[in-house]
């Protein structure tokens, strides 16, 4: 028999039942169908989680001033000598690939215009803040160095406090007051997005040496940096050069062999890649459920199909007297078997499309399909079909003819 | 393994000291023991016995279901022993073609194609099956009912297209099991007098019954008791009381 001659027959045959084709096939639906929200779900997550990544950095490193460990005791996040523009200078000239070295300064604000204001964070930076970060303005300009050793009250704000603060006009050129003090908005960000939880628009960039002796209350060393952040060029390992910085820095701060570091470089990268791996972990747990109800679906289609077989004893004995070979009445209930899990696959498909776009819509959530899952689900489903389609489908093409005739 | 250098009197049907033993458990029944005897292309034979006389056994050995324990049966010059599973199957869709007691139609299928169900085990595949069973179901008369299911056929009329099926792939043979056992006398007569039609144009037609009146329609009686041949011999068309 060909291939199109074994689906018309399996069709007959199922179109015979079709209350019982479609409860047999309930198993494989919602195997399907979960596999493909959960896919949906957890991939929509890490595809998130991803873009965050990169718009971080992916490969950005930033030092902090570590605890310090003084006669046993710990000290608190902050009680270790700040991180000083010699620090920077020392990067810049010891360390070995990386592309920008920026000087930041974090801090919190009240801008006023007029009579509307906004608490937001204000950053002091250095100039290459913009690089460190892959952060452009969408309008205007970022101040530039000599503005910035000169402590020019100048601000580049992010899209967040444009839309607050302006809604569709144009800021640029405007005066607003930040802890009273008048700064010029010179520039307005490109928009990055959430990351972490945080909406990274939400800030005010201005320069580090305006930001510390305006801006920031306590300082401990005139040129103090808050934290230093490095930008690695792609052709170099990120691991060997936070390495290499430690080691540089370590000598730098006069750190002894036996000393721990009192300051700590932190790859954001990494501590989003934990957590995309979390994600994955549970995504994977989900897949197992979904496999192991296409299992429990698949002994369904096996079970319906060795009912279907000794139901059609007869018609397996006739097929047998007039000429079948073994071959033809294995491939007859095998399609059958694999079509009756392909259709379930595919309204299960079809349900777990329709899931994952209504959660999306309603709870917010990103979803992705990728065409891959899509696939796979197909191929799994035609899978189970195959693997547990065989054993009724062997034991009918291994009936005795005579037998098979005579069975009442 | 084929007689095709033979001579053209090569006989549809060639049992040579045929026997066929089952074991059940310890026991061994003697099915059929020491049964000879030839069929000739064209001939009308009713093979008759009482139940349990292995009449039954001896349709399955002609009918290339089942092959003998020990002796020689040749259907059109093979020797079925020699045959593998499969090469059994393809042997039985091109040299016989079967009728049934209870017509064995596929259900919720319609005639033409239950005529057309042989060919699709067929190899290599003719040219325009529908052409070749619209054929058949006109040589049995029922040009007109195609493509009605069974469910909408009499009885009579399942049985012509159970006919049609076995004439599709131009066997030698026509097999039938007790076509008439589940049909009135009047179908019956037409049944039987289709099968003479057949005949007449040169079809082999073996069939078993246990009806004397059934057999009486063929032109040679052959009568199996105990699993043994007891009987060879010619019919013209008039029955005979047998002697017993």
């Amino acid at each position: 028999m060909s291939l199109s001659e074994f689906i018309k027959t399996a069709l007959i045959a199922l179109r015979r039942n079709v209350l019982r084709s479609v409860l047999t096939t309930l198993g494989i639906i919602i195997g399907v169908g979960s596999v493909i929200v959960m896919s949906a779900i957890g991939n929509g997550a890490s595809k998130q989680i991803e873009a965050q990544i990169a718009s971080l950095g992916t490969n950005q490193l930033t030092i902090f001033p570590g605890s310090m460990n003084v006669g046993g005791r710990q000290g608190g996040a902050g009680s270790a000598p700040p991180l000083t523009e010699k620090d920077m200078r020392a990067i810049r000239e010891g360390v070995q690939g990386i592309t920008a070295v920026a000087g930041n300064m974090n801090g919190s604000a009240t801008i006023v215009i007029g009579n509307a204001n906004w608490v937001t964070q204000v950053s002091g930076s250095t100039v290459e803040i913009q690089d460190v970060r892959d952060w452009p303005v969408k309008r205007g300009r970022y101040f530039d160095a000599i503005e910035a050793s000169t402590g020019r009250k100048l601000a580049v704000i992010g899209s967040t406090v444009a839309r607050e603060l302006f809604g569709d006009a144009d800021p640029i050129g405007t005066t607003i007051r930040m802890n009273n003090i008048p700064f010029e908005i010179i520039g307005v960000l490109t928009s990055k997005g959430q990351a972490g939880g945080r909406d990274q628009d939400d800030t005010v960039i201005v320069p580090l040496a305006t930001a510390r002796s305006r801006l920031m209350g306590r300082i401990r060393v005139p040129d103090e940096v808050g934290q230093i952040l490095v930008k690695v060029d792609d052709h170099y390992d990120v691991d060997e050069v936070q390495a290499d910085l430690q080691r540089v820095l370590r000598i730098r701060r006069r750190i002894g062999a036996n000393a721990t570091d009192n300051f700590a470089i932190r790859n954001f990268a990494e501590f989003l890649a934990t957590r995309s791996a979390t994600q994955r972990t549970l995504s994977l747990l989900l897949a197992s459920a979904a496999a192991i109800s296409l299992i429990v679906g698949g002994i369904g289609i096996m079970n319906i199909m060795l009912v279907s077989v000794t139901e059609r004893t007869r018609e397996i004995g006739l097929r047998m007297a007039i000429g079948a070979r073994g071959a033809d009445i294995l491939g007859q209930f095998l399609t059958e078997a694999v079509l009756l899990c392909l259709a379930g696959g595919l309204i299960g498909l079809t349900l777990g499309l329709g899931i994952a776009l209504g959660v999306s819509s309603f709870f917010d959530w990103p979803v992705y399909v990728s065409p891959a899952i899509i696939l796979l689900a197909i191929l799994a489903s035609a899978a189970v079909g195959v693997l547990f389609g065989y054993v009724p489908a062997r034991r009918a093409s291994q009936l005795n003819p005579i037998e098979a005739l005579r069975y009442e | 393994m084929t007689a095709e250098g033979a001579p053209a009197k090569v006989p549809v049907v060639a049992a040579h000291q045929l026997a066929k033993t089952y074991q059940l458990g310890e026991q061994a029944v003697h099915a059929l023991r020491d049964v000879s005897f030839e069929i000739q292309r064209g001939e009308f034979v009713a093979i008759m016995g009482p139940s349990g006389s292995g009449k039954s056994t001896l349709m399955n050995l002609i009918g290339a279901l089942d092959v003998p324990t020990s002796g020689e049966m040749r259907i059109d010059g093979i020797d079925i022993a020699t045959l593998s599973r499969d090469e059994l199957a393809g042997l039985r869709n091109h040299t016989i073609g079967f009728v049934f007691q209870q017509f064995n139609l596929l259900a919720r299928t319609t005639a033409l194609d239950n005529v057309k169900l042989p060919l699709t085990y067929t190899m290599p595949r003719p040219k325009d099956p529908d052409a070749i069973a619209r054929r058949c179901l006109e040589q049995v008369g029922l040009g007109s009912r195609m493509d009605h299911v069974p469910s909408r056929l009499s009885g009579g009329q399942q049985q012509r297209v159970a006919i049609a099926r076995a004439l599709v792939n131009s066997p030698k043979i026509i097999l039938a099991d007790e076509p008439t056992g589940a049909l009135d006398t009047a179908t019956s007569l037409e049944i039987l007098t289709l099968f003479k039609n057949l005949n007449a144009q040169g079809m082999t037609i073996i069939m078993v019954t246990h009806e004397l009146d059934v057999a009486a329609h063929a032109r040679r009686l052959l009568r199996v008791r105990d699993g043994r041949l007891v009987e060879d011999r010619a019919m013209d068309g008039r029955f005979e009381e047998p002697k017993s």
